[in-house]
């Protein structure tokens, strides 16, 4: 079995302003259990690890939350994102972007490349 | 932005007192209930399903951790638990909280009162516009040994044209006759360029400034008049613009009125306040015509060109005066020197008052400090004390570094409790602290128990509080558990470190009150060295009254210009004076003969025979007084005669010289029938020297003798005047029963300014007096503290030792070996840290060498003197726990294991 690699903060909250993004409205639930999803059982989050970082952003004016009713009917927490929730999203992913491009810059390149 | 978004709403959460669990326990049931229901869809049975539902959630008490950290302020929850407690635990040692406390409010109390002199004396800035920009403005003549000896109205125009100054003024000071407003008055009376107030920039609270641009040679005719005056004399009258004074006979109007609290910056502190202030040019009647060596030696104050800098200026102007010596070389002959010399206008008002004040301030720092030895001592004792309780906390997995902090909470709590309580204290006795402070002292109006003096108290506690709480702290941090805890029902004993810090502890208190000790001792010795000074007069039951000629603008309207003209008024005044109740002797003089009154009189003179130029002359103080003035005041005569009474106005003029000038100017010669002269005082002709006196501390007490010259009163004309009266004198009816006198011989004449000479004697001691005996306390305050505190160690440490000392009598150790083991350990101690204070003490003489008179600042008597008593006073707190060590009953002691 392949160890589960563990999630710096940013990236989570950035995987949940993505979600919220793609999916509209989610309750905490439905937040973890995509997050689960997409990232293919590979990260070792404990799910109640969520709820601070909801908190935080919604302190921070990225998303914000309102009382809704469940799929089954029930009383439940959603959350969606605002508008300082998408530019944040935006600013965040190219700054993503651009790490990553850096990084896969170092991964291609050959030794014969410094020739 | 959006960390500032989220810490308002934290902080909102956490004034408000929202915390609420309630959200979080709802989604967390919603959540667990979803995962519960998925589980089972997957197969799991119902209680498979919760727990795994859990397991997947995570630890839900980390969570809410979490939550509530991202709710609120945890940095302040945590401080609040530990003051909460720490309160607590003071309620519950309150014989311990009160000793910390009261001793930081003495050391914060003490500091922040010597703070406030120093904050309003040293750091204010001067209340004038751009302060920085303003100095005094000195000449000196380094070839004749002569300094600050004034400039001439030529001298002036140069270095206000040379583009170095924007301003340049004169500050004179004196006094004027105020008539017919109610009864003759005389008014402390600035002469001032026109250009004064435009350079100081204080704005007038009524009406306006004399005009910057006036060429005027004399006076302007425009007066200005202070709060004061206008309040007390004119009753505040709104329409007092215009208005028109008499001032020595002579018309003025009154222009404008200053502020309240505005201060001539060259005034001394103890002089009485400006309540008039006249411009003039300084070079038309009754002034003499300018010239370049006819110098004014009236304060010369400027303000700086913006942009340049005191040095920068100082470098120009050397410039411009070496010019000035190829230009007029018949005015400035090489000899002399003449240079001119600028100092920052602050450090000229504060002058000496600098050294002592920081000494002031560097003593009662090391009280504060000695205070806080003390009170780390009191809490490494109850560190050890509740090291179980450490040791529990840490064992349960309390991190150490919250334990270190909840430690410092604790001392900064006790310390700031202790700064605010001393500060309170400061506040309400402030009335009763200020009288203590010698008038004299620059700026002492200005002292005030304000906001930043609370701010300066709260910032030394907080650091105090920081300082004795670290090594506690620390030590508690570095417990070892298994050691404390395996100590299970036997009496707590601190570590081997604990000691070493204790000991260090005592060493550091020695050093610092032996530093204060010897500061204080060498103070006291100068301070006797002074009052046992061979005055060379006798103050004892003598009174000065002094008064005050007129000087009109005219010369001609002068009714005592000549020495005829005011001869015989001296003479009746005299008669006058005698014939008081109680007076045997009587004297008129210039009121600068009134010995210690700090007013001088230089004049430069010309000795016969030399060829000396102006300018190269030396420069002496001159007096005048009548004949009977030497006897009342018990000045002896060396050689020659003192003045009779055919020394009048009819007869050639005489002189009698002190010692010193005897000394200086006519060196192995007899000065006796020398003669010399010099322009106003002694109206052209040449002046004969008659006697020589010995030499008196009539000028200061701690300064060294200068040259003096006295002339007949009857021979010049002084204006500024003083009666002296020997004999059973009735204090308070002397000024109004003189009053009566001088009235009867002229009604314009104004009396004031009675004093007995042994006040002016005190007064000149005050500043000195006053550091003296503020370091003198001090010094007392250090030794109990230091006392205190070794008493309290060593106790600590033989209790500690109770055990072992029970074994070791037990096995037949003899009682005065445990007396002298205990003692030994004590003065171990006490002998390193009177090492250390010794090196203190001989760099803090030496820095404060300044403030020492006639005793050196490594005075062998004082430095193993005061080691003596403070090693008797370590030997007397050693002892009693000795004492205690030795009278241990080995049963008792060997019960308690």
């Amino acid at each position: 079995m392949r160890p589960k690699s563990d999630v710096q903060q940013g990236t989570l909250a950035l995987m949940v302003l993505r979600t919220l993004d793609v999916l509209g409205p989610q309750h905490g639930y439905g937040i973890a259990r995509r997050i689960e999803q997409i990232s293919g059982d590979l990260l070792a989050v404990n799910q109640g690890t969520l709820y601070p970082l909801l908190l935080r952003l919604e302190q921070e004016g990225a998303i914000a939350s309102d009382w809704g009713a469940s799929e089954k009917n029930r009383r439940a927490r959603f959350y969606r994102l605002t508008r300082a929730g998408h530019k944040l999203l935006e600013t965040e992913t190219r700054e993503w972007e651009q790490t990553t491009a850096i990084i896969e810059r170092f991964f291609t390149v050959k030794a014969e490349d410094f020739e | 932005m959006r960390f500032l978004k989220r810490l308002l709403t934290r902080v909102t959460n956490f004034v408000t007192g929202r915390q609420s669990d309630r959200r979080l326990r709802e989604e967390m049931e919603e959540h667990l209930a979803l995962q519960t229901e998925e589980n089972l869809r997957a197969g799991m049975t119902l209680e498979e399903a919760r727990r795994q539902a859990r397991l997947k959630f995570g630890a839900v008490e980390a969570v809410r951790e979490d939550y509530h950290a991202e709710q609120g302020l945890p940095f302040i929850e945590t401080l609040l638990q530990d003051v909460r407690y720490a309160l607590r635990l003071f309620a519950k040692s309150p014989g311990f909280a009160l000793i910390a406390i009261l001793t930081m409010a003495l050391g914060v109390g003490a500091t922040t009162a010597i703070f406030s002199v120093v904050d309003a004396t040293l750091l204010h800035p001067l209340p004038y516009a751009h302060p920085d920009q303003l100095v005094r403005i000195e000449d000196d003549l380094p070839g004749v040994a002569s300094r600050d000896v004034g400039m001439s109205i030529p001298e002036m125009r140069d270095v206000q044209q040379s583009g170095i100054f924007q301003n340049v003024a004169i500050e004179g000071s004196g006094s004027v006759n105020l008539t017919d407003s109610y009864e003759p008055a005389r008014i402390a009376f600035d002469p001032v360029t026109p250009n004064y107030f435009a350079m100081l920039g204080v704005k007038p609270e009524l009406g306006r400034w004399f005009d910057p641009s006036d060429r005027t040679p004399g006076f302007t005719l425009d007066v200005m008049i202070s709060d004061g005056l206008w309040k007390r004399g004119f009753g505040g009258d709104p329409h007092i613009l215009g208005k028109t004074l008499r001032l020595d006979g002579d018309q003025y109007q009154v222009i404008g009125v200053m502020p309240a609290g505005f201060h001539d910056p060259a005034r001394e502190a103890d002089q009485f306040d400006t309540d008039l202030w006249a411009a003039t040019g300084f070079s038309g009647d009754p002034a003499p015509p300018p010239s370049r060596s006819d110098r004014i030696a009236l304060p010369f104050i400027g303000r700086l060109s913006p942009g340049i800098s005191v040095a920068a200026a100082q470098s120009r102007l050397d410039a411009l005066v070496a010019s000035l010596h190829k230009q007029y070389p018949g005015d400035y002959p090489p000899q002399s020197g003449w240079t001119v010399r600028l100092t920052p206008l602050k450090e000229s008002v504060v002058g000496g008052a600098r050294q002592s004040l920081l000494m002031l301030l560097g003593a009662v720092s090391m009280v504060l400090l000695i205070g806080c030895v003390n009170v780390a001592n009191l809490m490494l004792a109850r560190a050890t004390a509740r090291g179980r309780e450490m040791a529990v906390r840490q064992a349960l997995g309390a991190a150490r570094s919250r334990l270190v902090r909840q430690l410092l909470t604790e001392s900064v709590i006790l310390s700031l409790l202790g700064g605010i309580a001393g500060f309170a204290i400061l506040f309400f006795t402030r009335g009763l602290l200020l009288r203590m402070i010698p008038q004299s002292l620059a700026r002492v109006n200005q002292i005030s128990i304000s906001w930043n003096i609370l701010l300066f108290a709260i910032a030394v506690s907080f650091a105090a509080g920081v300082i004795f709480g670290l090594a506690p702290a620390l030590q508690a941090g570095r417990l070892d558990l298994n050691h404390t805890l395996r100590q299970e029902g036997r009496s707590l004993r601190g570590s081997r470190e604990q000691h070493r810090m204790r000991g260090a502890l005592v060493v550091i208190e020695f050093a610092l009150s032996l530093v204060l000790l010897i500061v204080a001792g060498l103070l006291l010795r100068s301070f006797w060295d002074l009052v046992k000074v061979q005055l060379g007069f006798n103050p004892q039951q003598v009174m000065a009254v002094r008064m005050w000629l007129p000087v009109p603008n005219d010369p001609k309207a002068d009714i005592y210009r000549t020495p005829a003209q005011e001869a015989p008024l001296l003479r009746e005044l005299l008669r006058r004076a005698t014939a008081l109740p109680g007076v045997k002797e009587a004297a008129v003089g210039s009121a600068a003969a009134i010995p210690l009154n700090h007013d001088r009189n230089p004049f430069t003179l010309i000795l016969e025979g030399r060829g000396m130029e102006k300018n190269q002359a030396p420069t002496v103080e001159v007096r005048s007084v009548s004949q009977g003035y030497f006897h009342l005041l018990e000045m002896p005569l060396l050689r020659g005669r003192l003045f009779s009474s055919l020394d009048d106005e009819k007869s050639p003029q005489v002189a009698v010289i002190n010692e010193a000038m005897a000394q200086t100017y006519w060196p192995g010669a007899d000065a006796l029938g020398k003669r010399l002269k010099s322009g106003e005082h002694m109206s052209g002709g040449w002046v004969t020297v008659v006697g020589v006196i010995a030499n008196a501390r009539t000028e200061s007490l701690a300064g060294p003798s200068v040259p003096q010259l006295y002339l007949s009163a009857y021979q010049s004309r002084e204006k500024e005047l003083a009666i002296f009266l020997r004999g059973q004198l009735d204090e308070a009816a002397i000024p109004s029963e003189v009053r009566t006198q001088v009235r009867a011989v002229n009604p314009d004449l104004p009396v004031f300014g009675a004093q007995k000479l042994d006040d002016a004697v005190a007064a000149s001691l005050s500043e000195r007096r006053f550091s003296m005996e503020m370091v003198a306390l001090f010094a007392v305050t250090a030794l109990l503290l230091a006392g205190l505190g070794t008493y309290g160690t060593i106790s600590y440490i033989v209790s500690e030792r109770t055990q072992e000392i029970g074994i070791r009598l037990a096995l037949g150790a003899q009682k005065g070996k445990i007396l002298r083991m205990v003692l030994g350990h004590g003065f171990s101690l006490v002998a390193i840290g009177a090492a250390v204070g010794l090196a203190g003490a001989l760099v803090a003489s030496h820095l404060m060498a300044g403030l020492l008179y006639g005793v050196k600042p490594t005075d062998p008597l004082t430095f193993v003197g005061v080691t003596l008593v403070l090693m008797v006073v370590a030997l007397a707190a050693c002892y009693i726990p000795a004492m205690r060590a030795m009278r241990v009953d080995p049963l008792n002691a060997l019960r308690y294991e």
